[in-house]
C-alpha cells in the first residue's frame, strides 16, 4: 500500500476513534457528575424515611412505592392487552384494511411525544371519566403510551417461534386457541418477559405523562385511586421548586441504579435464552 | 352407494377423485386421481415441487391453514367425504402427519407424547402414562428413552427426533399416517429403521409416505404413485410404476437416480 493511502486508512480510524470517545465521555461524564454529588446523599434513612419539607424530612420512600404502584399496574394493563392485540395480529389477522388501519395506528403512536399522551390522560382519564389524580388515570396513560412498543415487540416474539411446532400441534387436532395457549405463548414468552422488563425502565424514567395525571403529592399512595409522586417527577419538582441539588442528585441516582439493574437482567436473560437455543 | 374399490385384494381406505388445490392463482394440484388401499404402504414419487407434500396436506386438510388456499373434487375416507362431512379437528386425529424435518415440541419426551391424547381430552395420569409408554414402543423408541422421559426430547439424536414425531402421531390413534419425505434429513442407519418401522406398523395402519428416493420407494411400497407438475401420472404396484414403468417421463426420472 503506499504510504498515503496509509496515512488516510490512519487519519479515518482516528477520526472514528475519536468521535466514539466522545459519546463515550458523556455518558461517563454525566454517570460520574451524578455518582460524586449524589452517592453521599444516599443513606439508608434517605431511601426508607418519608419527604416533607416543613419537618426537614427529606426520604424518598413514597416516591419509589409510588413509582412500583405505577409499573405493577401498568404492566397488567398493557401486558394483557398487548399480549391479546399481539395474537390477534400474530394469529388471527389476514392481511386487509382493519390490519393495515391498526399497523398505522400504531407506527403513529409511537411517534408522539410523551407530554401529549401526558395531556390526553389528563383531559381524558382525569377530567372526563372522572379518575382524578391517581395512580390508575397515570397508568392507563403510561399503558397507552407504551402499548405501541409492546404489541409490536410481542407479535414479532410470537412470530419467531417455529412454524414446525405450529405444524405439529395443528396436524394432532389442536384448535388455534389450543396451539396458543399451549405451543406459541409458551415459546415465546421468554421474550414476552423481556419485553415487559424494557417496558418497566421506560415507565420508571417517565416524567411528562406522570405529572399530568398521577400529580405531584409526596404522601405514600394508599390505593390506585389515590395521587402520587414517582421519583422521576420528584427529581423535576426538587430541581424546579426547591433547588437542593444534593437531594436532586441522589434521587437521579437511584432512579439511573434501577433503569440500569433493569437493562443488566434483560441482557443477561436474553444472552441465557439465546444459549439455550443454541 | 360406495366410493370403496378393490385393489389387489386391499379395502381402499382413500379415494381421491378430480382433486383440484389451488393457492390464490397458482394452481398447484391439477386432477389427482388416486386409491389409497387400507394397511399397505403407498409411496408417492416424483421430483421435488412436484406437489407430493401440497397432496399430503389436502387429505388432512392442513392446507386450509395456509392462506389463499381452496380445494376441489372429492376425497373420501371409508367412504366419508372429508372436505363436507368431516369437522378437520376429527380429520386431523384420524389422519396424523409426521413431517420432513423432525419437530418434537421444546418440552420433555413425556409431554410430547402426551400432547395429543391431551387435546383430546384426556386427562387422567394413569391413562396417559399408559398411553405414552404404547405409543413410544410402537415406534421403537420404548427402550431408548424409557428411563428419561422427563428429559428435553431435543436432547435425542434426528433419527429418534423422528420415531418420537412417529410416537406422537400414534398417540391419538389415527387411521392413517401421513409421512412428508420422513427420512430425508437422516442418516443411513436411522433411514433404515424408519422403513423397519413403517413396514410394521402397516399391520395397524394405512401409511403414506413422499419420497424422492426410488430405492426407498423399491424397499416399502405396496403400492407407487407417481407425481410430476402437480399431477398424478401414473399409479398401480411398484413392479409397474417403479421398476417397469411404460411412461417415458417416468423412466426419465428413474434413469437419472
Amino acid at each position: 500500500m503506499p504510504y498515503w493511502r496509509k496515512c488516510k486508512d490512519f487519519a479515518v480510524k482516528i477520526i472514528i476513534w475519536l468521535f466514539s470517545l466522545a459519546a463515550l465521555a458523556f455518558l461517563f461524564w454525566i454517570l460520574s457528575d451524578l455518582i460524586i454529588k449524589g452517592l453521599p446523599n444516599i443513606t439508608f434513612d434517605y431511601i426508607t424515611s418519608e419527604y416533607n419539607e416543613y419537618k426537614g424530612i427529606n426520604g424518598i420512600a413514597p416516591m419509589i412505592v409510588t413509582t412500583l404502584w405505577i409499573i405493577s399496574v401498568t404492566l397488567i394493563i398493557s401486558g394483557v392487552t398487548g399480549v391479546f392485540a399481539a395474537v390477534y395480529l400474530a394469529e388471527y389477522s389476514r392481511p386487509g384494511p382493519i390490519v393495515s388501519v391498526i399497523r398505522f395506528a400504531l407506527e403513529s403512536l409511537t411517534g408522539i411525544p410523551s407530554i401529549i399522551y401526558g395531556l390526553f390522560g389528563y383531559i381524558f382519564f382525569k377530567s372526563i371519566l372522572k379518575l382524578g389524580f391517581s395512580i390508575l388515570s397515570a397508568s392507563l396513560t403510561l399503558a397507552v403510551m407504551v402499548l405501541p412498543f409492546v404489541i409490536r415487540s410481542t407479535e414479532n416474539a410470537l412470530r419467531s417461534v417455529n412454524r414446525l411446532y405450529r405444524d405439529g400441534s395443528f396436524a394432532l387436532g389442536a384448535t388455534k386457541l389450543y396451539t396458543v395457549m399451549n405451543i406459541t405463548l409458551p415459546c415465546a414468552a421468554p421474550r414476552i418477559i423481556t419485553v415487559m422488563l424494557l417496558t418497566v425502565g421506560r415507565i420508571a424514567g417517565e416524567t411528562a405523562a406522570v405529572y399530568f395525571t398521577a400529580g405531584t403529592v409526596y404522601r405514600y399512595p394508599e390505593g390506585i385511586m389515590s395521587s402520587g409522586r414517582t421519583l422521576s417527577v420528584h427529581i423535576y419538582m426538587l430541581a424546579k421548586e426547591t433547588g437542593n441539588y444534593d437531594e436532586t442528585y441522589a434521587a437521579a441516582l437511584v432512579l439511573v441504579i434501577f433503569i440500569s439493574l433493569i437493562h443488566f437482567i434483560v441482557n443477561t436473560a436474553s444472552r441465557v435464552i439465546n444459549a439455550e437455543r443454541i | 352407494m360406495t366410493l370403496t374399490k378393490e385393489y389387489h385384494g386391499y379395502h381402499n381406505k382413500i379415494i381421491v377423485k378430480r382433486l383440484n388445490t389451488y393457492f390464490n392463482e397458482y394452481h398447484a394440484l391439477k386432477d389427482v386421481n388416486v386409491e389409497i388401499p387400507a394397511n399397505a404402504i403407498t409411496v408417492l414419487i416424483g421430483p421435488s415441487g412436484c406437489g407430493k407434500s401440497t397432496f399430503l396436506k389436502t387429505l388432512n386438510r392442513m392446507n386450509e391453514l395456509e392462506p389463499g388456499c381452496r380445494t376441489t373434487g372429492i376425497v373420501t375416507l371409508d367412504g366419508i367425504d372429508v372436505f363436507h362431512r368431516i369437522d378437520a379437528v376429527e380429520l386431523r386425529r384420524k389422519v396424523g402427519m409426521v413431517f420432513q424435518k423432525p419437530n418434537p415440541f421444546p418440552m420433555s419426551i413425556y409431554d410430547n407424547v402426551a400432547y395429543g391424547p391431551k387435546i383430546h381430552g384426556i386427562k387422567k395420569k394413569t391413562v396417559l402414562e399408559k398411553i405414552v409408554e404404547e405409543s413410544l414402543r410402537k415406534a421403537a423408541l420404548w427402550n431408548e428413552v424409557k428411563d428419561r422421559l422427563k428429559k428435553s426430547a431435543e436432547s435425542l439424536s434426528g433419527g429418534q427426533q423422528q420415531r418420537l414425531c412417529i410416537a406422537r402421531a400414534l398417540a391419538v390413534e389415527p387411521e392413517v399416517l401421513l409421512m412428508d419425505e420422513p427420512t430425508s434429513s437422516l442418516d443411513p442407519v436411522s433411514t433404515e429403521k424408519i422403513e423397519q418401522l413403517c413396514i410394521l406398523l402397516k399391520n395397524e395402519y394405512t401409511i403414506i409416505i413422499t419420497t424422492h428416493n426410488i430405492q426407498q420407494a423399491i424397499r416399502i411400497s405396496d403400492k407407487a404413485a407417481f407425481f410430476l407438475n402437480g399431477t398424478i401420472i401414473g399409479s398401480g404396484s411398484p413392479e409397474k410404476i417403479l421398476i417397469n414403468p411404460k411412461d417415458i417421463r417416468i423412466r426419465g426420472f428413474i434413469s437419472v437416480i
